[in-house]
């Protein structure tokens, strides 16, 4: 019951931050827009917010505030490449539906 | 399923609201296409991770079209087809290329700009290099999954108007919304001023394929101004090449070679150029036969012997741009090293000896320009954090307009800082005069017929007015991306016409180092013909109002005598006119001017004369 990230992810998500510099860790989050009701965001965050639950994973640190922690609860974040394209994807036990880019979807 | 990137705080993007942007450095030998993701500016590499494409475009006799490596890898089997270093063709006239420069292209004229037969017909420089973009564009789209929204497209800070609207036009075939056109050495410092985030001047030394280009530029308080640029057109890593392929030629005992065997050999001095950078010597086998010796060594050191004039030849450039910008060695605070070429152990000792300071080299300098355009992009995408920065570029050349008697009144002066607008009033020459013809220049001479058109324009339908009694309002406005938009108003009656310079592609062009020292060399002579020109249009001017009249009063007002001391003293003067002695022409012209100040006075007494006879005082309101 926790958000996890795979290690190729946190490897990822750790070269990024090295480059950026100071960061309090990786930010996921579930806000209502987009074709099928939820999308996910993925951000750097300077700060901890007070309804931040805290994780670590795999030596990332990842922030998620309760309301969008219903949503996420045991996601997997995964990095992969996808032919040339590659980047971070969410792998949601809770989603039921993805609209047909999968750009959002609803539990 | 989409797959994400990490945003900065706040900014992620509603879904079907990703901005994707790239930056893309379209360069004579290669081209390359970089976007930000997840923060971080990267190269998008092909689906062979080459990052680099080569900027070669191949016409196949079946239609097809090739770019890059794979038709890299036919230019010297095909070579008339196969058209490298399209830059320099872009926005350039038929007349800007010598026969001597031996190319192996059938070039035509076509109207604007010059164009090659191929076998698939004939192609311009501009579709050529759209050839370019577009592959750089599905390169792109395949990578970040999903249509662009823009691009920003680096051109040498040289460019002329001409030559960023060709790369503009370009684009647009090729599909791509170009966000703004910008300079490569602002684009390489972007990559290094945010990376290290350094406030002071900096010189850019750009030592590409084909080009080397010279910037000065300060960043200050997160501020890019480009100080000064200078640069040569014709130098760059590819004559590094030549010169090697010299040496070969000379060491093997070549005689003659076909232009496939000359693509051979220069494809091999690359190499040898590319490993002498990090080794001390290497061994090289001619892949030719029949030559007196076909395997030799050649060393650093030689290599370095072999082109130090070469690196010498970047370093007067160097000087100008610095001079330029009224700096001294001491003012400048890094170095930044663009282009290939300075991968050369030898370029930078050169560049560090000059500026006695070790350049920066930490951004692969073949990245660097197209790592700052995609974080340029970004930004203008609107996916940009908080910490704006702003970006300053200059004009590279003066612009003006030709006033009477073929002479250029510059209205905004070279290096001025980009957005720029300036205004200036201009007055008719003539009495009742109702159009004024607008010819727009480009250069640093004093003669019209020095400096290269840009466009013509007409303001029609000025009120009819004494000579000198219109006010013209002429506006020169040039937008961010050095497009230049100019307008002419006349200010009693409010009438109006601009032109939007859509440039005249390569009109009777030289290059800009060329046209830079031309004006230093002919400084003087441009002084003495300007102020000859101005002393002719005067006489043209007073020729024309005596003989107006002398028409009208020269019979009830002047005696026998007196008219023909003035028709003399006339004759006498446009004589002179038309001679080159400046001093000469200002003395018959005072002379005319002395001598018709009397009839000038009986002509005003004689109209007072005449507005107040037969009229009661009370009638003037006195």
């Amino acid at each position: 019951m926790s958000v996890t990230i795979t290690p190729r992810a946190a490897q990822r998500v750790q070269q990024f931050i090295a480059k950026r510099g100071k960061c309090a860790g990786l930010r996921l989050a579930v806000r209502t827009s987009g074709c099928s009701g939820m999308a996910y965001t993925l951000e750097f965050a300077d700060t901890t917010q007070p309804e931040d639950l805290v994780f670590e994973s795999n030596g990332v640190n990842v922030l998620i505030d309760k309301k969008s922690l219903v949503y996420l609860q045991g996601t997997e974040l995964d990095f992969v490449r996808e032919g040339l394209n590659e980047g971070f994807k969410f792998n949601n036990p809770n989603a039921k539906n993805h609209c047909g880019c999968g750009e959002s979807f609803t539990v | 399923m989409a797959l994400l990137h990490i945003a900065e705080p706040g900014m992620s993007t509603a879904p079907h609201q990703h901005r994707r942007a790239v930056g893309i450095d379209l360069g004579t030998t290669n081209s390359l296409v970089a976007s930000v993701q997840s923060g971080t500016s990267a190269i998008i590499t092909d689906a062979t991770d080459h990052a680099l494409l080569p900027s070669v475009v191949r016409y196949r006799v079946d239609g097809q079209i090739d770019v890059g490596q794979a038709a890299l890898a036919h230019a010297h089997i095909d070579p008339a087809n196969t058209i490298v270093s399209v830059k320099r063709f872009m926005g350039r006239g038929i007349n800007d290329f010598q026969p001597s420069q031996r190319l192996p292209y059938r070039l035509v004229d076509a109207p604007g700009m010059v164009a090659i037969e191929t076998c698939l017909g004939r192609k311009t420089p501009v579709e050529m290099s759209a050839e370019i973009l577009k592959t750089l564009r599905r390169r792109a789209e395949a990578a970040l999954g999903g249509e662009l929204a823009g691009a920003v497209i680096t051109v040498p800070a040289y460019f002329d108007d001409a030559q960023r609207q060709a790369t503009r036009d370009a684009a647009r075939l090729a599909g791509l919304h170009v966000l703004r056109l910008l300079n490569e050495p602002t684009a390489a410092a972007i990559a290094y001023g945010l990376d290290n985030s350094s406030a002071g001047i900096y010189a850019v030394y750009d030592l590409g394929g084909g080009t080397f280009d010279m910037s000065i530029l300060r960043m200050q308080r997160g501020i890019f101004e480009v100080l000064s640029t200078s640069g040569d057109a014709a130098l760059g890593g590819d004559d590094f090449d030549r010169r090697i392929g010299e040496w070969l030629i000379e060491r093997a005992g070549i005689n003659d070679l076909s232009p496939q065997n000359l693509r051979v050999l220069l494809s091999l001095a690359r190499r040898i150029k590319e490993t002498l950078s990090t080794q001390e010597a290497m061994r090289i086998t001619l892949p030719f036969a029949g030559v007196s010796a076909a395997e030799f060594v050649l060393t650093q050191a030689q290599l370095w012997a072999l082109t130090q004039d070469l690196v010498s030849k970047t370093l007067a450039p160097v000087h100008r741009a610095l001079r330029d910008a009224e700096l001294s060695i001491d003012d400048i605070d890094g170095v930044i090293l663009v282009g290939g070429a300075t991968r050369m152990p030898h370029v930078q000792r050169a560049v560090a000896e000059y500026f006695k300071q070790a350049p920066l080299t930490n951004l692969d300098p073949d990245q660097v320009v197209a790592l700052g355009a995609a974080m340029q992009a970004n930004k203008l995408a609107g996916n940009h954090h908080a910490d704006d920065w702003l970006l300053l570029d200059v004009i590279p050349l003066s612009l003006g307009i030709e006033t009477m008697g073929g002479l250029v009144e510059k209205i905004i002066p070279r290096n001025s800082t980009l957005p720029v607008a300036r205004a200036q009033e201009f007055t008719t020459y003539k009495d009742g005069q109702t159009a004024m013809s607008m010819h727009v220049v480009q250069g640093e001479r004093e003669l019209v017929s020095h400096c290269r058109s840009l466009a013509r324009f007409e303001l029609r339908g000025i009120p009819p007015m004494a000579a000198g009694a219109a006010h013209i309002r002429v506006t020169f406005q040039v937008d961010a991306d050095g497009l230049l938009s100019v307008a002419a108003r006349e200010q009693s009656s409010g009438i109006e016409s601009a032109v939007t310079v859509k440039p005249a592609y390569g009109l009777s062009d030289d290059d800009i180092a060329r046209m830079l020292t031309d004006s230093q060399t002919h400084a003087g002579d441009d002084m003495v013909a300007r102020a000859l020109r101005e002393q002719q249009v005067e006489a043209q001017r007073l020729l024309e109002a005596t003989q107006a009249a002398l028409d009208s009063d020269g019979d009830a007002l002047l005696s026998k005598v007196e008219r023909s001391e003035i028709a003399t003293t006339m004759s006498l003067l446009k004589e002179d006119m038309h001679g080159a002695d400046a001093q000469k022409l200002h003395q018959s012209l005072d002379a005319l001017n002395r001598l018709t100040t009397e009839f000038a006075a009986r002509r005003m007494n004689r109209g007072i004369q005449r507005a107040l006879s037969g009229r009661h005082i009370a009638e003037l309101g006195i």
